[in-house]
C-alpha cells in the first residue's frame, strides 16, 4: 500500500515535471521568440494542455497531503513564500492563455510579461524548492524549525537556475516536433545553446554540493549504482545531439524527457529510504493504513489508470503541428489579412478607450 | 504557536482567496450544464440559435474558468502554507478527500476543458458532447469532494485521535455518505444552477432591452427564468434542511445567525436588529412573537432554543457577521423567487418582452447568485468559529506554529494586488463577450463547418459565412 503511494508520488511528480516543464518552458521561451506569428504558435502549441499538465501538481499535492500529511505540512509550511511567489506566477502565467486574445495591445503587453515573468518565477522557485531538500530542511521531528528564508541557499538558487534551462530546453524540444517553419527554426537555433547550459550547469550543481559537503553526497559513494542514472543521461544527450545534427524532430523530445527522467531518478534513489532527507523516512511519515487503502481502492485502482488514459487521448486528440487555424490566436491571423469589420478593428477601438 | 497576528491576517487571507476561489466554480458548474445542454439541442434538433449561443457562452466559460482553475490551485496549497497544523493532524481525513477530489474532477475537468474549446472540428460532435458532459460531471464532483470535506469540517464523525493530535478515520462511509453532506452538497449544486439561471436571464433581459439578438434572447430568457423558477423553491426547501443539521449540531452557530441572545422556550424570531456583542443584546430588534423562533428551527410549537449566552465565552463565534450574511442570503432568495416566477410567468404567456419594467430587475439580478452563494458560505464559515474542525480543532491552534507576521503581510499584499488585477481584467472581458452577444451563424454540426472564426462580431451577423 504504501509503495503504492510512493510510486503514485514520485509519477505524479515526473509527469508534472515532463510535462508542465515543457509547456512552462515555452513560456521562457516566448520572449526570444522571433515574431508575433511565431508566439501565437508558441501558445497555441500548449493551450488545450496546459491546463491538464498543471494538474499534475494538485495532483502531487493532494497525494502528498493524504497519503503523507507530515511532509505535505512541513513542507508546504517551511517554503511559506516561495510556494506563495510560485502560486501567484502560476495565476498570472494561466490567466494570459485567455486574457492575452481578450485584450487591446497596451494589456497585451501587461498579460505576455505575466506570461513570461510568471513562467520564469514558478519554474525557478520549482527548482529552487528542490535544491533546499537536498541542503536539509531543520525539523525537530513533526514541525519545520528553520527560518523564512532558509531556501536562499546558494545550491538552491542554483538549482532554481538551472529548473529553468532544463525546461527551457525540454520546450525546444517540444516545438520542434510540434511547429513548423520560423518557428520550428527558432527552437532549432536555440536548443543547443540550452542543451550546454544545462550540462555546465550540472556541472556546477555538483561543485557546490561538494563544497558544502552534503550528506547527499555521501550517499553517492555508498551507493555507486547511482551511476546507472548519469549514464542514462549521456546516453539520451547524445540522441539529442545525434536528433539535433540530423533533423530528427520526433527524436528530440524523449532524449530530452529521458535527461529528466535520469535527474529524477537520481534525486530520488539518493533520498531513499527518506522522504524529507535525512530526518524524516517514508516510513514515518505514511498516513494512517485506513487512509492508505481507501485512497487506493478508489483514486489509486480505478481514477489514476483513468486519468492517464484520458491525458493521453487529450494528446492524441491535439496532435501534429500546429497551424495558423489552432489556439486563440486563430480568428485573428485569420482575419487580420481581410482587415474588415472584425476584430483587430475592435481590438484598436478597445484599446483607444484603455 | 504564531502570535496573534499571523493567526489573524491567514485567517483574512484565506477568506480572501476562497471567496475569490467561490464565484467561478458557482458560475461554472452551472454554465457547463447549460452549455451541455446548448450543444444536445443543437445536435438534435440543428437549429442555429443553440450553436450560436453554445459558441457565445462557451467564451464566456472560458474565462471563468481559467480564473477558477488558477484560483483553486492556490486552495490546495494554503491548507499547508498557513494552516499546517490542521493539514498535519487531519490529513488523514481531509487529505485523501481533497485526492479524490483530484484525481476524480479537477484533472477530469481541466482535461477535457481543452478538448471542449479547441478542439470541436478535431473529433465527432457525439465525442465532443461527451466531452461537454465530462467536464460537467468534472465540476460536479469537484463541489461533492469540497462539501464533503467542509462537512467532515463542520461536523466531524467517524474519527480518533493519537497522542500526536492526529486524526485516524475509523469510517469512511460514514464520512462521505451521511445526511449532513447531502443536502449541503445539494445545497451547493442548487446554488450554482440558480446563479447561473440568473446570468443567462439576465443577459437574455439585457440584449432584449437594446433590442439585439431577439431570438437567442428569448431563449435565453425561457430557459434561464424556466429553471430558476423550478430550482428556487426546492433550494429554499433545502436550505431549510441545512438549516436543520445546524440547529441539532451547532447550536453555536444558529444562536448566531438567529441573533438570539438568551434561551427561550418558546422562542421568538429576530427578523431584524443589530446585535450588540458588548450588551449581548439588540439593538433596533424587530421580532415575531413565540413561537414563531421554535416554529422555523425546530418546527415545534414548543420547542426550547439555545441562546448564545449558554454557549461559553471562548467557544461563541462572532455575531453580526453569520447574522447579517444569513439574511441577505435568505434575501436574494426571496427576491429570486418573485423575479423567477414573475418573470417566468410573463414570459410563459409571451408578453414579457412587452414588459420592460419587469426585464430591468431580470438584468440586474446577474450578481444575485454570486452574493447569495458567497453570503451562505460566509454564514457557515465564520459560524463555525472559533473552531476549524467543528468541537475538536480551534483555528488557533490550527495554523503552522513557525508562521511570521511578516510573512503574511508580504503572502496577503500580493494576492490582494494580483486577484484584484485578474478580477478586474477578468470581469471586464466577460462584461465585454456578453455585451458583443452571440455571434453570427455558424453550422449546427462541428466538423463539417468551417469554425475557424468562432470568436468572429456580431458586426457581421447578416453577412454570409466567410470563404476562406
Amino acid at each position: 500500500m504504501l509503495e503504492f503511494w510512493v510510486a503514485a508520488l514520485s509519477l505524479s511528480l515526473l509527469l508534472y515535471v515532463l510535462l508542465d516543464g515543457f509547456d512552462l518552458g515555452v513560456g521562457m521561451l516566448f520572449p526570444f521568440a522571433p515574431d508575433e506569428r511565431s508566439r501565437r504558435h508558441l501558445m497555441a502549441s500548449i493551450s488545450p494542455i496546459w491546463d491538464g499538465n498543471e494538474t499534475w501538481l494538485v495532483v502531487a499535492g493532494t497525494i502528498l497531503f493524504g497519503a503523507f500529511p507530515l511532509v505535505y505540512s512541513i513542507a508546504v509550511s517551511a517554503f511559506y513564500l516561495p510556494v506563495i511567489l510560485m502560486l501567484l506566477a502560476l495565476i498570472l502565467r494561466g490567466v494570459a492563455f485567455e486574457f492575452r486574445y481578450k485584450a487591446g495591445p497596451a494589456m497585451r503587453r501587461v498579460w505576455d510579461a505575466g506570461f513570461v515573468g510568471g513562467s520564469f518565477v514558478a519554474t525557478f522557485v520549482q527548482g529552487t524548492l528542490v535544491g533546499a531538500f537536498a541542503v536539509e530542511l531543520p525539523i525537530d521531528g513533526v514541525h519545520f524549525t528553520g527560518g523564512p528564508l532558509f531556501w536562499m541557499h546558494p545550491l538552491a538558487l542554483s538549482c532554481g537556475v538551472g529548473l529553468c534551462i532544463g525546461y527551457a530546453m525540454i520546450a525546444a524540444c517540444w516545438l520542434i516536433g510540434k511547429t513548423e517553419g520560423d518557428t520550428r527554426a527558432f527552437a532549432y537555433r536555440v536548443l543547443p545553446a540550452l542543451a550546454i547550459a544545462l550540462l555546465v550547469f550540472l556541472a556546477l550543481a555538483f561543485i557546490i554540493a561538494l563544497n558544502y559537503h552534503l550528506r547527499v553526497m555521501d550517499r553517492w559513494l555508498q551507493r555507486p549504482a547511482l551511476v546507472l542514472f548519469p549514464a542514462a543521461a549521456l546516453l539520451a544527450a547524445w540522441g539529442l545531439y545525434w536528433g539535433w545534427k540530423n533533423q530528427r524532430d520526433r527524436l528530440l523530445f524523449p532524449c530530452g524527457a529521458m535527461i529528466f527522467l535520469a535527474a529524477f531518478g537520481t534525486l530520488a534513489a539518493s533520498f531513499l529510504p527518506y522522504m524529507v532527507p535525512f530526518t524524516i523516512t517514508i516510513e514515518q511519515a505514511a498516513a494512517p493504513q485506513s487512509s492508505l487503502e481507501f485512497m487506493f481502492w478508489g483514486a489509486g485502482l480505478i481514477v489514476m489508470p483513468m486519468t492517464l488514459i484520458y491525458t493521453a487521448v487529450v494528446y492524441f486528440i491535439f496532435r501534429g503541428r500546429v497551424s495558423d487555424a489552432d489556439g486563440y490566436g486563430s480568428e485573428h491571423a485569420a482575419t487580420a489579412p481581410a482587415g474588415g469589420s472584425d476584430k483587430g478593428a475592435e481590438t484598436a477601438a478597445d484599446s483607444a478607450r484603455l | 504557536m504564531p502570535d496573534v497576528d499571523a493567526i489573524l491576517l491567514s485567517r483574512i487571507q484565506f477568506a480572501f482567496t476562497v471567496s475569490f476561489h467561490i464565484i467561478f466554480p458557482a458560475f461554472t458548474i452551472g454554465l457547463t450544464a447549460w452549455l451541455c445542454v446548448l450543444e444536445a439541442l443543437s445536435q438534435a434538433t440543428g437549429l442555429p440559435v443553440y450553436r450560436r449561443l453554445f459558441d457565445f457562452w462557451i467564451k464566456i466559460f472560458g474565462v471563468a474558468f481559467g480564473l477558477g482553475v488558477v484560483s483553486g490551485i492556490v486552495m490546495a496549497f494554503q491548507f499547508g502554507s498557513n494552516w499546517s497544523e490542521l493539514s498535519r493532524r487531519t490529513g488523514p481525513i481531509q487529505g485523501p478527500l481533497l485526492a479524490y477530489e483530484s484525481f476524480t474532477a479537477f484533472a477530469l475537468e481541466a482535461s477535457f476543458f481543452g478538448v471542449l474549446v479547441f478542439g470541436r472540428n478535431r473529433i465527432p460532435p457525439l465525442l465532443y458532447l461527451g466531452s461537454a458532459l465530462l467536464v460537467t460531471i468534472g465540476t460536479s464532483l469537484s463541489s461533492f469532494w469540497i462539501l464533503v470535506n467542509n462537512t467532515w469540517m463542520q461536523v466531524p464523525t467517524a474519527f480518533t485521535t493519537t497522542d500526536t493530535g492526529t486524526f485516524v478515520p475509523t469510517d469512511w462511509r460514514g464520512i462521505i455518505f451521511n445526511s449532513v453532506v447531502l443536502v449541503r452538497f445539494l445545497h451547493m449544486i442548487l446554488a450554482a444552477y440558480v446563479t447561473t439561471s440568473f446570468c443567462v436571464a439576465a443577459t437574455g433581459a439585457w440584449h432584449l432591452l437594446r433590442g439585439s439578438y431577439k431570438a437567442e434572447s428569448r431563449v435565453m430568457l425561457r430557459m434561464g427564468l424556466g429553471l430558476a423558477a423550478v430550482l428556487v423553491p426546492i433550494q429554499l426547501l433545502v436550505g431549510h434542511l441545512v438549516g436543520d443539521y445546524v440547529v441539532h449540531l451547532q447550536p453555536s452557530k444558529i444562536a448566531a445567525i438567529e441573533g438570539r441572545w438568551h434561551d427561550e422556550q418558546p422562542a421568538g424570531e429576530v427578523m431584524f436588529a443589530w446585535p450588540d456583542e458588548a450588551t449581548e443584546s439588540n439593538l433596533f430588534e424587530i421580532r415575531l412573537p413565540a413561537p414563531f423562533g421554535s416554529l422555523i428551527d425546530s418546527s415545534s410549537l414548543t420547542s426550547k432554543e439555545i441562546g448564545i449566552t449558554s454557549i461559553p465565552l471562548a467557544d461563541r463565534p462572532p455575531i453580526v457577521i453569520p447574522f447579517f450574511s444569513f439574511r441577505i442570503m435568505v434575501g436574494i432568495g426571496i427576491l429570486m423567487l418573485l423575479l423567477s416566477w414573475g418573470g417566468g410567468f410573463f414570459a410563459w404567456i409571451g408578453e414579457l418582452e412587452a414588459k420592460r419594467w419587469l426585464l430591468w430587475p431580470i438584468f440586474l439580478s446577474f450578481p444575485l447568485g454570486f452574493v447569495a452563494t458567497l453570503t451562505g458560505w460566509i454564514t457557515a464559515e465564520v459560524g463555525r468559529q472559533p473552531w476549524t474542525v467543528f468541537g475538536q480543532l480551534r483555528t488557533a491552534d490550527a495554523a503552522t506554529p513557525t508562521l511570521h507576521t511578516a510573512e503574511v503581510v508580504i503572502s496577503l499584499a500580493i494576492f490582494c494586488s494580483v486577484y484584484t488585477l485578474i478580477f478586474v481584467f477578468g470581469a471586464l472581458y466577460i462584461y465585454r463577450l456578453l455585451r458583443a452577444g452571440p455571434g453570427p451563424s455558424t453550422l449546427p454540426f462541428a466538423g463539417l463547418s468551417n469554425a475557424k472564426r468562432p470568436l468572429a462580431l456580431p458586426g457581421e451577423a447578416a453577412l454570409p459565412p466567410p470563404a476562406e
